[in-house]
This record gives C-alpha cells, structure tokens and sequence, in this order.
C-alpha cells in the first residue's frame, strides 16, 4: 500500500506518472492533466509545479521563488504547501526519498 | 485554426468539447449483464478503420479536446490498439484505456507504455474470481485482471479500478477497497448500475436495497477520509434512490462527446434510445461542425429547451435536468425532468417500483449479454 504524502518545507516532489502540465492552446491556459482530472493553473501554480524537479526541498522552490517575486519566504512556503498537499492528497505527486 | 466563442440558442456561448469517449469497438469478451452499450451493437464489419480513427483523434485535439477515453466494448480486441494510443498521444492527448483486462498480455501491456498511455482504467465485477466471473459470465476474467493490474503497475501507469455496483455485491464493498488498495490503484471509481439499456433486463435482479444504497454512500464518505492521500473514489450513487438526479454527461453537449464504433457522433453513450433524433457521422462531416452545429448536439444543449418543473428550477444550472435517455424510457419524453428528481410527479411511481425491483430473489439467473441465460 502506498503511503499518503504529508507535505512540509523538507519534501522532495514531484508530479506523479500520468499527471501532466500543458499547454491548452484552444483555450489559452495551462492545465494539469490527471486521471478523469482537469486543473487550471494560474500563474503561482506553474510556478510552483514547473520547479518541482523531485531534485529541491519544497523550501528550497520556495525560497526561489521568494527571490523572483519578492516575496516574504514563509508566506510562499506556507502556501505552496497548501497548494501542493491538496494535490498529494488527489494522488497528483510523488515524494522522492 | 480553432473554434471557440461559438453562439448557441438563448445566446449562450458553447465551448469546445473536454473529453471524448472513443467506442473503438463494441466487441467484448465479457456478458455483463448491466452493459451500457446500445441494445443494437455494432458490426465488427462497420467499424472506423485506424486512419479514419487517427482523423477523428486529430480533429478532437485541434478542436480543444483533452481527454481521450479509448473505450469500447472491450478495446483490447482492436488489433490497432496500440498505434491508435501512439496517434493520440503524439498530439497531445491525455489517453485512457477503459478495458476488462481480457484481451491483454504483458508484451501488449509494454507497447502499450511505449505509445505513451497515461492510465488504464480496469474493470473488476466482484472482489474475488467467483463472484465477479458469474457477473462478468467469464471463466477466468478475475485472475486475467489481477495480472493486467500487475503489469500496469510494472509500467508505473497509474491505475484506477472500475466497480460497477448492485444489490448482488454492494455488501462486499469493504473487500473491493481493500483490493483496491492491494492492487496499488490510485483511484476507485465505485458506480451504481444505471438502469437504461441491457440492465433493464436484469432490474430485479440487480436494483440495490435502500438501505445498501444508504450504507454504500456512508462507507464512501468514511473511506474517503481514511484512505486520504492513498485512493482517491469516485462515486456515482443510486439516482433511484436520490433527491436530485445527477448532472449527466455534465450538461449534455458540454463537456463530453461520443464517437461510437462506426463513426456516430453521439451527446451521450445511449443517446440514440431517444427516437427523435439524428446524429451526424465522422465520415460525412468535420468534429467541430457536429459538435457545435450537429442537430443532437443542439436537442438539449444549454436551458432553452427545458420544460417546468426544470425551466424555472434553481438547480437548472446544476444537474441540467438530469439525464435525458432515463426521461425518455420513464416519462416517454426525453424533455421532460429526469423522473428520479423530487420534483417530477413520476418520482413516487419510480421509486416505488425501484423497491419492489430491489425485493427481488438474489437466487435468481442474470439474463447475460448475447448470451442464453446461464444459472449462477
């Protein structure tokens, strides 16, 4: 049985086989491909999920990305993992060990 | 080129289709005898052939479509299976293989991976070999599947399973989670038989009890919680036993369209039990035309075409009035409100026979698809 993926500043992620992010052209967003799945992404999400390289801590993506946006760091890693532990919770990662 | 902003009646925009749902084939091993495929099956001889398919799948891409379900019948059994799953991953399709598992190998499986399948949808008709083969009327289908699920695994695919549930397995759902869980799939689709089509013949012996359908809706919701993170279920309930029908098809010619086996373009798998209408065919016209132009398309698109009680219902936008082939079998009218909706005065009658349907003796034969009836 596989282990459900409790997400904090230390996880190693990924997106899970068969979870896709794309490009949908017809109607001009970027989405997230799942099994019976569809999300649009707005622009915090892609950030987020086009640095999740199973490579960074979650921290590390989130310090990043403070840098880039200006950001204060905790209120980015706070809501990255909001983000991302609903999408754990969807099956949509994988956790790199 | 792609087409969007399209004005449908009432001024409504229409969008561009989804999803659609591939029938590549309504050969199927299987007899199951709640199957969803029309009463008239199509004709091995009369199906789309690969190039014509590979059309289709390039049409639905260009046109705004994302997911492809390669369904059937069984789709294993089109010898063209992998090439097809290749063309449509190649232009971006997010594919789907909805299968029995009959008609699968492990070689098939890995070319399979190859071409680029993105999740395998496996259909199990019980929780152990000896009630499922009786639903499925094949000897040797549960162990067959119990291999599929191993390989799709092996493949790292990801792994939903299929349960199509009635009165004669409802009490086994905790044995089909833990299966679930056992074969690694990441989600569980657990789905009331729909009685239209073959099932109706088999009502009394598979319309579940009120108090399972109770039960079953309870146990998901506890389910749900307990196994967060580790299987994600989705759940279609018993609408006989509802307040509210369900959103069919999501609002018909919405989100999803239908090519069947011949190239039929179709709102919904069994749209064509509504006599009044006509569908278009991939062979004599372009996707886009059919979906945003196509007369069956058009029946019951958008709210312009409804009648009271759903014209003025709150939940007109919600539920879309519910699913049209079940008015038309029930009411005799396919505009009519869904018959399982509270507010439609069938309702009572409905579920009236719907308990008495589900008193039925649980000794008694299924009346299996194309087959003679055989005793369990």
């Amino acid at each position: 049985m596989s282990e459900a993926i409790s997400v904090t500043g230390d996880s190693v992620l990924r997106l899970a086989r068969g979870v896709k992010m794309r490009q949908d052209d017809v109607r001009q967003r970027t989405v997230l491909l799942a099994p019976e799945r569809t999300v649009a992404l707005d622009e915090t999400g892609i950030a987020i999920l086009s640095r999740l390289n199973g490579e960074a801590s979650l921290d590390t993506i989130a310090a990043g990305l403070a840098r880039s946006y200006n950001a204060p760091h905790s209120v980015i890693l706070k809501d990255a993992t909001t983000f991302l532990q609903d999408l754990a919770d969807r099956r949509f990662l994988e956790a790199v060990t | 080129m792609s087409e969007t902003g399209h004005q449908g009646q009432g001024g409504d925009t229409i969008d561009p289709p989804m999803a659609m749902l591939a029938e590549l084939t309504h050969r199927c091993p299987l007899a199951c005898p709640y199957c969803s495929n029309p009463l008239q099956l199509k004709q091995a001889k009369d199906e789309l052939s690969t190039e014509q398919w590979i059309d289709v799948f390039d049409q639905a891409a260009k046109m705004g479509v994302l997911h492809l379900h390669l369904s059937g019948g069984e789709p294993a059994s089109r010898r063209d299976l992998v090439e097809l799953t290749q063309a449509a991953s190649e232009r971006d399709l997010y594919t789907n293989l909805i299968t029995s598992g009959v008609g699968l190998t492990e070689q098939r499986m890995n070319s399979l991976d190859d071409a680029g399948l993105d999740h395998v949808q496996l259909s199990l008709q019980g929780a152990d070999a000896q009630s499922a083969d009786v639903v499925g009327g094949y000897k040797g289908g549960f162990e067959r599947k119990m291999h599929v699920a191993e390989w799709t695994n092996s493949c790292g695919i990801p792994l939903t399973v299929n349960a199509v549930c009635h009165r004669r397995n409802m009490d086994d759902l905790d044995t089909m989670i833990d299966l679930a869980v056992t074969l690694q799939a990441r989600r569980l689709e657990i789905a009331t038989v729909q009685f239209n089509g073959w099932a109706v013949r088999n009502r009394a012996q598979l319309m579940p009890t009120s108090e399972q359908v109770a039960a079953t809706t309870a146990k998901v919701e506890a389910v749900r919680e307990r196994l967060k993170g580790v299987l994600v279920i989705d759940y279609v309930p018993a609408d006989h036993f509802a307040t509210y029908p369900k959103a069919c098809m999501g609002g018909w010619g919405r989100i999803g369209i239908n090519v069947d086996p011949t190239g039929l373009v179709l709102p919904c798998h069994a749209a064509e039990t509504i006599p009044s209408l006509t569908f278009d065919n991939v062979k004599d016209k372009a996707l886009p035309d059919i979906w945003y132009r196509g007369d069956a398309f058009n029946a019951f698109r958008g709210t312009e075409w409804m009648q009271e009680p759903c014209r003025s219902c709150e939940r007109k936008h919600i539920d879309f009035g519910g699913c049209r082939c079940q008015a038309m079998a029930v009411a005799g009218d396919a505009a009519a409100t869904d018959p399982v909706c509270a507010k439609s005065p069938l309702r009572d009658e409905l579920r009236a026979n719907a308990i008495a349907a589900s008193a039925g003796d649980d000794t008694q034969p299924f009346v299996y698809r194309g087959r003679e009836t055989v005793s369990s």
